[in-house]
C-alpha cells in the first residue's frame, strides 16, 4: 500500500461521514443550535421584535420572569400535569392495556380503538370540541346539573378559576391515555407468555404476576412512556390555548402560553426569547438527567 | 455516493438561499406592479362576502390599471395579528394592510415598518374623510394609512325585554344598574359578556374610567402629569365591581368567548350588551335564526356616572382601516384611494356593516336608525377615545385587558388593577 493510497483511504472514510452526516448536520444546525443561539442572545435585550437590538439589559428579563407571579403560577401548573401525568394517567393507561392489550376477542380491537381515537384527532381540535362539551349553555355538565337540580341549572368549569385547570387536565388526560395505553399494549406482546404461565403454575397470584413479571420485562416501555409524557406536558400549548388562551384571569397559564402571552402579543420578544430559553433548559435538563439515571441505570 | 453529494449540496443550498429567493419573487411580475393585500374575513370560508366584494373591487380596478397586479389574502383576526407581526420584522410584510391605528400602528411606525404618506393623505384624501377619523391613523403628525370605519362602542340593547321590564333607556348608571336588577329578577341575561376574549371586559373598565375621569384624567396620564393609579382608574374599577355584584353576567362568563356574547344578544337571552358598530352583525351570525334581533335591537350612549367628569356624549370607538409598508410601491397609495371612493365606502357598509368615513356615505345608512345613533354620537362627541387596547402599547392594552378580567374574577382589587396598569405603562413610555 503505496501512501497515495492510505491517504485516499481517509479522504473516502471522512467524506463518507460527510456525505452521511451532513444533510442532518446542515437541518440540525439551521434549524435547531442556530435558533437556541439566537434567542438566547435576544433574551438578554429588552426588544420589541422590531428594530436594532440596542437596549441590553443583562439577565434582569429573567430576574423578572421569576419575580411574576404569573409565570410561577405557569410553571406550577406545568408541574402540576406532570405529576397529574405520571400519577394518574399512566397507570390508568396501564390497567387499561392489561385489561384489553392480551386478548384477542374481536372487540378488543374496537375497545383499542375508542381509547386510541382521541390521539388521532388535531390538539386544536379537540380544543374547540371540548369548548363546546363544556359550553355553560348547552354543554354536557350544564345538562347533568340541570337533571339533578332542576332546570335553569347552568355549569362554567372554563370561566371559573377553581374549576378551569382541572377541566383542562381532564381533555389532556383524555387526549393522551390511549397513546400511552397503546405503548403498553405494543411493550406487553414482547413479555414472553412463558413467563407469565410459568408463574401461573408456581402458584403466583394475578397481581404478583403483574408485579414480578410483567412490569420489570415492560421497564423499557415505562420509561419511554414516562419520557414522553414529561416532556409533553413542558410543552403543551394548542389544547390550553384553544380552550381559553390561559385564561380565565391567567389561571390555566403553561410555560408555552405564558410565553405567547407575555411575549408575541406584548410586543415583549426579548422576554419571549428568555421564557423560550427557560423551557428549553428545563427540557435538557431532565433528559439529561433521565438519560443518565433511569434510561442509563436501565443499562446496567 | 455522488448523487448523496449533489443531494446535500442542493438542500444545503436550498436551505441557506430561500429567504433571498422569497425575496426576489416580488419583483419579477413581467412589467407588472404587484400590490399585496392583506384584508379581514368575516368568517364564512368560501362564500366570505367581505372576499367576493374585494376580488370584484380588485378586477374593477386591474381594469382600469393594466400595469397593476393585487394579490389578496383574507384573514380572520387573530390569525392576521400573529402573521403580521412575524411579517414585518422578517421585512415579508404587505405593501397594503389591517390595522386599526393607534398603538401598534405606532409600534411599526416607530420602527421605520410604514410608509409615511402624510403629503398625499393631507392633499388626496383629506377634502373627503374627516380629520378626527384620519388622526387615528397618524403617529407624531405623519400619516401611514387610512380608516374605511369609524364608530363607536356603546350598549345594544334588546327593545322586548325592556318593553316587558317597563324601562326605558338609562341615561344615568344607577338607572342602568337598576334595569340589570330587574333584568335579572325576571330571567335574563342582563349583560352578556365575553370575559374570556377579555376585550369586551375591557371596554367596561374603559368606559367607566371615562366617565369618573374624562378627558382631563386620560390626558394627564399620556402627558406625564398624571398616572393610572389616580382617583378615576381606581374608581373605574370600583364602579364595576358595584356591577358585577349584582351578578349580571352569563354564568361561566369568565370563559366565554365575544361569539358567545353576541350568541346569548342575538338569540334574545341577554339584555344588553357593550359592543362597536359591528355587534349586529355578528350576532345575526351567531343566532340560531341568522337573523338576530332585527328592529328589536336598540343602541344608546354609556350612560353618566353623577360625580363624574366625564360627560355622557364622551365616546369610545374606533374602526378598521389600511396602512402602507415601507416598501410599498407608489401605486399603493392609488388603490387605497379608490377603496375609499364613496361608491365603494357605501359598499363597504352593505357588505360589513362598517360605519362609513367618506363624506357622502352615510347616504348608505338611510332607514337604519342604529347606524345613525352611532354616526350622531361619533360627530356629537368632544371627546373621541380609541379603545385603549389599540391606542395605548401593546403590553399597557394587554395589561388593561388583564386589570378589568382580573377584578371581575377577584384577583385584584381596583387599586391593584390600576397599580398593574401605571406598572405596565410606565415600564413602556
Amino acid at each position: 500500500m503505496t501512501l497515495q493510497d492510505s491517504t485516499w483511504d481517509t479522504i473516502k472514510k471522512y467524506g463518507v461521514v460527510i456525505i452521511l452526516v451532513g444533510p442532518a448536520l446542515v437541518l440540525f444546525t439551521s434549524l435547531v443550535v442556530f435558533p437556541v443561539i439566537q434567542a438566547s442572545y435576544y433574551s438578554l435585550f429588552k426588544w420589541k421584535g422590531l428594530g436594532p437590538l440596542s437596549d441590553f439589559r443583562g439577565i434582569q428579563n429573567f430576574i423578572r420572569m421569576f419575580k411574576d407571579p404569573i409565570f410561577i403560577k405557569a410553571l406550577w401548573n406545568n408541574v402540576l400535569i406532570v405529576g397529574f401525568s405520571l400519577v394518574v394517567q399512566l397507570p390508568i393507561a396501564f390497567t387499561l392495556a392489561l385489561l384489553i392489550g392480551r386478548e384477542s376477542y374481536p372487540t378488543a380491537i374496537i375497545h383499542r380503538g375508542i381509547f386510541f381515537f382521541p390521539y388521532i384527532l388535531a390538539e386544536i381540535a379537540i380544543g374547540v370540541i371540548w369548548k363546546f362539551i363544556y359550553d355553560p349553555e348547552f354543554g354536557i355538565p350544564t345538562i347533568i346539573a340541570s337533571l339533578i337540580f332542576g332546570e335553569g341549572t347552568k355549569i362554567g368549569l372554563l370561566g371559573n378559576l377553581d374549576t378551569a385547570f382541572m377541566a383542562i387536565f381532564l381533555v389532556i388526560f383524555w387526549k393522551y391515555v390511549g397513546f400511552h395505553m397503546i405503548l403498553y399494549v405494543a411493550g406487553l406482546q414482547n413479555v414472553p407468555i412463558e413467563l407469565e404461565e410459568a408463574a401461573l403454575i408456581d402458584g403466583a397470584s394475578k397481581a404478583q404476576i403483574i408485579g414480578n413479571v410483567i412490569i420489570p420485562c415492560m421497564k423499557g416501555t415505562i420509561i419511554i412512556s414516562a419520557f414522553l409524557s414529561v416532556v409533553g406536558a413542558f410543552n403543551i400549548f394548542d389544547v390550553v390555548w384553544a380552550m381559553g388562551q390561559g385564561g380565565p384571569a391567567h389561571s390555566t397559564e403553561t410555560l408555552v402560553t405564558y410565553l405567547y402571552n407575555f411575549g408575541f402579543k406584548r410586543f415583549a420578544f426579548g422576554y419571549g426569547s428568555a421564557v423560550a430559553i427557560v423551557i428549553f433548559l428545563i427540557c435538557l435538563v431532565f433528559n439529561l438527567l433521565y438519560q443518565k439515571y433511569v434510561v442509563g441505570g436501565q443499562n446496567d | 455516493m455522488k448523487r448523496l453529494l449533489l443531494f446535500t449540496l442542493i438542500l444545503s443550498f436550498t436551505v441557506l438561499t430561500s429567504p433571498l429567493m422569497a425575496e426576489g419573487q416580488q419583483d419579477k411580475n413581467s412589467g407588472k406592479t404587484t400590490i399585496t393585500w392583506w384584508a379581514l374575513s368575516g368568517g364564512g370560508g368560501a362564500d366570505d362576502v367581505r372576499e367576493k366584494w374585494r376580488k370584484e373591487l380588485i378586477s374593477t380596478y386591474e381594469a382600469s390599471h393594466p400595469n397593476v397586479n393585487i394579490e389578496l389574502t383574507m384573514m380572520d383576526v387573530e390569525s392576521f395579528k400573529q402573521k403580521i407581526q412575524v411579517a414585518i420584522p422578517a421585512g415579508n410584510a404587505p405593501d397594503l394592510f389591517a390595522s386599526w391605528g393607534g398603538g401598534v400602528m405606532n409600534e411599526y411606525a416607530k420602527a421605520g415598518a410604514l410608509k409615511d404618506i402624510t403629503p398625499y393623505v393631507k392633499k388626496e384624501l383629506a377634502p373627503y374623510i374627516g380629520a378626527g377619523a384620519l388622526s387615528v391613523y397618524s403617529y407624531q403628525g405623519h400619516y401611514y394609512g387610512a380608516p374605511y370605519d369609524m364608530g363607536a362602542v356603546g350598549m345594544w340593547y334588546n327593545k322586548k325585554i325592556f318593553k316587558e321590564l317597563g324601562v326605558d333607556v338609562p341615561k344615568t348608571w344607577p338607572e342602568l344598574l337598576n334595569i340589570v336588577k330587574k333584568a335579572k329578577a325576571a330571567g335574563y341575561v342582563p349583560v352578556a359578556l365575553g370575559g374570556g376574549d377579555r376585550w369586551p371586559t375591557h371596554y367596561w373598565w374603559v368606559y367607566l374610567a371615562m366617565r369618573m375621569g374624562g378627558q382631563e384624567a386620560f390626558d394627564r396620564v399620556v402627558s406625564g402629569q398624571g398616572s393610572f393609579n389616580d382617583k378615576s382608574f381606581v374608581q373605574a374599577g370600583e364602579k364595576l365591581l358595584e356591577l358585577a355584584a349584582l351578578d349580571p353576567f352569563q354564568e361561566g362568563y369568565l370563559g366565554s368567548t365575544y361569539d358567545n356574547e353576541s350568541a346569548l344578544m342575538g338569540n334574545g337571552k341577554a339584555a344588553m350588551e357593550l359592543m362597536g358598530q359591528w355587534a349586529p352583525g355578528v350576532q345575526e351570525a351567531n343566532s340560531e335564526t341568522g337573523k338576530g334581533l332585527g328592529d328589536d335591537l336598540g343602541w344608546f350612549n354609556f350612560p353618566s356616572i353623577p360625580g363624574g367628569k366625564g360627560k355622557n356624549t364622551d365616546v369610545m370607538g374606533g374602526g378598521g382601516g389600511y396602512v402602507l409598508s415601507a416598501d410599498a410601491p407608489e401605486e399603493a397609495k392609488d388603490f387605497l384611494k379608490f377603496f375609499l371612493t364613496k361608491e365603494n365606502n357605501m359598499a363597504a357598509y352593505e357588505v360589513e356593516g362598517v360605519i362609513p368615513v367618506v363624506k357622502g356615505a352615510e347616504a348608505a345608512l338611510e332607514g337604519q336608525p342604529n347606524a345613525q345613533k352611532i354616526v350622531q354620537a361619533v360627530q356629537g362627541a368632544d371627546y373621541y377615545q380609541l379603545y385603549y387596547d389599540q391606542y395605548l402599547p401593546p403590553a399597557v392594552g394587554e395589561a388593561v385587558k388583564d386589570a378589568a378580567t382580573g377584578i371581575l374574577a377577584g384577583l385584584y382589587t381596583p387599586a391593584e388593577a390600576a397599580a398593574l396598569i401605571d406598572a405596565t405603562w410606565q415600564s413602556e413610555k
